[in-house]
C-alpha cells in the first residue's frame, strides 16, 4: 500500500479509500473490521463474470481523530463505482450498529458511490434502507454522523439519500450529490432535459458549491485530505440532534426553498436570488472568496438536517 | 402475476366502516379507524413519480401525526413510480426531500408511532427508499411489483443481453425486479392474504412489530441475501473485541 504522510498535499478526489482513511485519521490509529485478509467478497459478481474485491469496495473500522475515538467508513469509487452491493452495504450497516454500543465521538462516512450496484440491486437497495435506519438510531443516541463528499463517484442514487440523513456534510467542489444522476435523467428523459456531457451544467446543478450555497452541505472543503479533516473536526462539535424540532425546521427549510426557487431553470438564478452579486463568477471562485460569499447567505448555514 | 389491486379496494378492506383518505395529484393522505385507534394514512397512488413537492407534502403529514403525541399507527400505502427524474428536482435537492420524508417516518417510529408500509402496486429506487422501506414493517399484497430498476435498464448498464438477464432472473433473486425477490432479500416482511380483510391482518402485524431491523436476518433465512446478516454481525463483533485503542 502507498504510504501517505502529507495530508496537505494529498488530493481527496485522486486518493483511494484506504489512502483517505490513513491520512485523515491520527497517524497509525486505524484499525479495520472485516479487512481484506478476510476475503469478504461479493457472492454475486461472479455470475456476471465481473472481478471481485477483497473489501467489496468499502473500508470500515475505527481510529482516532485529534485524539478522539471515531468510527469510519470509506467507499472506494474505483471499484464498481463505489456502489452498494450486499457485502458493501452490510459492512456499513454493521459499523453503524456497533457505534450504538461503542458511542464514538462521531461516525464518519467518506462517500464515493454511484448508488445501488445493479448486479445486486435488491440487496443494495435494502442495505441503503438499513443504513438510513441505523444512522437515525446512532444520531438518536447522541452520536453525530458526518458525511464527507469529494470522491470521483460523488454521492448518487441511494447514496444521496444516505448523505442527507447524516447530521452534517462537508463537500468539495468536485463532490456531487443527487438522486438521479445526469446519465440516468438523460437516459429516461432525453438530452434536452439533461445533457450529461455538459460538465459545467452537472457541477452547477449537483456540485459542491451549489449544495453549499443552498444549505445542502454544511461545510465547503478544498480538495485535500487535511481540509476535509479540519472540516470534519469543526462539524462534529456542531451537529444537530435527531428530534422533532430538527425535522420541523428541515420541513420549513425545504418548503421555503421550493417556494422561493421552484421556478428557477438554472442554479445561477438561484444564486442570484440568494444574494450572490455575480453568480456567473461562482464556479471559478477560490475557496476563500467562496467562503466569504457563503458567509453572507443565511440559507447556507442551519441546524435543520 | 395477479392483477394490481386498486387503492379503493385496499382502503375498503383496511377500513370497512369508512375512512377519510383522499388522493390528490397521486398523493394519498388522511386517516381511518383501526380497531380502537385512528391510523394516519399517507401514500402514493397510480404509479406516480415522487418529486420535491410530493415528498414534502407527505413528510408534513407525518410530522403532524408525531406532533399529536398519541402514538397512533402510520400506514404508508404505495403504488409509485421511481423518484421524479428532472433537472429541476435535482437542482432543488430532491435527495434532501426524499431523505427528509424517510427521516420523518423513522422519527415517528422512534417516537412510539408504529409504522407499516403496504405496497400494492409498483415502486422503485428513491421513491421506494423514502416511503415503504422507511417503515418498521413492510408488507405487500399479491399483484405488487417493487423493483430497483427494470431489466431493460439493467441490461443497458451491465451490457448484458436482455435474454441472458431474463434467464438469470429466474434463479437469482438478488438483482431481478419483482415482489418475490424483494421478499427473499427481507425487504418485504410478508405477503398478506388478499381473500381475508386487510384490517385484521394489519392489526395483527401492528400488535407484534419486530423490535429491531430484522431485514438482514430474514434475507439470510430466505436465501435472497445470503451473507449480509453474517457480515454485519462480524463487524459488530470485531468492533466489540479487544484492541480498542
Amino acid at each position: 500500500m502507498t504510504t501517505v504522510s502529507e495530508p496537505d498535499a494529498l488530493s481527496w478526489y485522486e486518493a483511494t479509500a484506504r489512502q483517505r482513511v490513513a491520512a485523515f485519521l491520527d497517524a497509525g490509529s486505524f484499525e479495520e473490521f472485516v479487512g481484506p485478509s478476510e476475503r469478504a467478497m461479493s457472492p454475486h459478481l461472479t455470475l456476471f463474470d465481473l472481478p471481485r474485491a477483497f473489501d467489496d469496495g468499502i473500508v470500515v473500522g475505527r481510529g482516532r481523530l485529534d485524539g478522539r475515538p471515531v468510527s469510519i467508513a470509506a467507499q472506494e469509487g474505483r471499484f464498481m463505482g463505489g456502489a452498494f452491493g450486499e457485502v458493501h452495504g452490510a459492512k456499513l450497516v454493521g459499523l453503524l450498529r456497533a457505534a450504538l454500543d461503542a458511542k464514538p465521538a462521531a461516525v464518519l462516512i467518506l462517500f464515493d458511490t454511484g448508488g445501488v450496484r445493479l448486479q445486486e440491486a435488491n440487496a443494495g437497495e435494502t442495505a441503503i434502507a438499513e443504513t438510513m435506519r441505523a444512522i437515525v438510531d446512532v444520531r438518536g443516541a447522541g452520536v453525530p454522523v458526518i458525511g464527507l463528499i469529494g470522491g470521483r463517484a460523488g454521492a448518487f442514487g441511494g447514496g444521496g439519500l444516505i448523505a442527507a440523513t447524516c447530521s452534517r456534510l462537508a463537500v468539495s467542489e468536485g463532490g456531487r450529490i443527487s438522486v438521479s444522476g445526469p446519465e440516468v435523467i438523460e437516459t429516461n428523459k432525453g438530452a434536452e432535459e439533461f445533457d450529461s456531457r455538459d460538465r459545467a451544467l452537472v457541477w452547477r446543478t449537483m456540485g459542491g458549491k451549489h449544495r453549499r450555497l443552498i444549505g445542502g452541505a454544511d461545510a465547503y472543503a478544498e480538495d485535500t485530505v487535511s481540509a476535509f479533516r479540519r472540516a470534519a473536526l469543526a462539524l462534529i462539535d456542531a451537529a444537530p440532534p435527531f428530534d422533532l424540532a430538527t425535522l420541523e425546521a428541515e420541513q420549513e427549510r425545504l418548503e421555503r426553498r421550493v417556494a422561493r426557487f421552484g421556478d428557477c431553470r438554472d442554479a445561477t438564478e438561484i444564486w442570484a436570488r440568494l444574494g450572490v452579486n455575480d453568480p456567473d463568477a461562482v464556479p471559478a471562485m477560490t475557496t476563500d472568496t467562496f467562503d466569504e460569499t457563503v458567509a453572507r447567505i443565511p440559507e447556507a448555514s442551519h441546524d435543520a438536517r | 402475476m395477479p392483477d394490481k389491486q386498486t387503492l379503493q379496494a385496499i382502503l375498503a378492506s383496511l377500513f370497512p366502516d369508512g375512512h377519510a383518505v383522499s388522493v390528490a395529484d397521486g398523493l394519498v393522505t388522511g386517516h381511518g379507524p383501526l380497531g380502537e385507534t385512528r391510523a394516519t394514512v399517507i401514500g402514493i397512488d397510480d404509479d406516480t413519480p415522487l418529486g420535491v413537492e410530493g415528498a414534502l407534502a407527505l413528510a408534513g403529514h407525518v410530522l403532524d401525526a408525531i406532533r399529536t403525541g398519541d402514538g397512533t399507527p402510520i400506514l404508508v400505502l404505495v403504488d409509485s413510480d421511481s423518484q421524479r427524474m428532472s433537472r429541476r428536482d435535482e437542482l432543488l435537492g430532491l435527495h434532501e426531500c426524499l431523505a427528509h420524508l424517510a427521516k420523518t417516518l423513522l422519527l415517528a417510529d422512534r417516537s412510539g408511532h408504529p409504522t407499516l408500509g403496504l405496497i400494492y402496486g409498483h415502486s422503485a429506487a428513491g421513491a421506494f427508499i423514502a416511503t415503504a422501506l422507511a417503515t418498521r414493517v413492510l408488507v405487500a399484497v399479491p399483484g405488487a411489483n417493487p423493483s430497483v430498476m427494470d431489466l431493460p435498464s439493467v441490461a443497458r448498464v451491465t451490457k448484458l443481453p436482455l435474454e441472458t438477464l431474463q434467464e438469470m432472473a429466474r434463479t437469482t433473486p438478488v438483482f431481478a425486479p419483482g415482489l418475490d425477490n424483494m421478499v427473499a432479500t427481507g425487504a418485504v416482511h410478508a405477503v398478506l392474504d388478499p381473500d381475508m380483510p386487510l384490517a385484521g391482518q394489519v392489526r395483527d402485524l401492528l400488535a407484534r412489530l419486530p423490535k429491531g431491523d430484522e431485514r438482514d436476518r430474514l434475507g439470510r433465512e430466505r436465501g435472497g441475501r445470503p451473507v449480509a446478516d453474517g457480515i454485519a454481525g462480524r463487524v459488530v463483533e470485531q468492533a466489540r473485541g479487544a484492541g480498542a485503542r
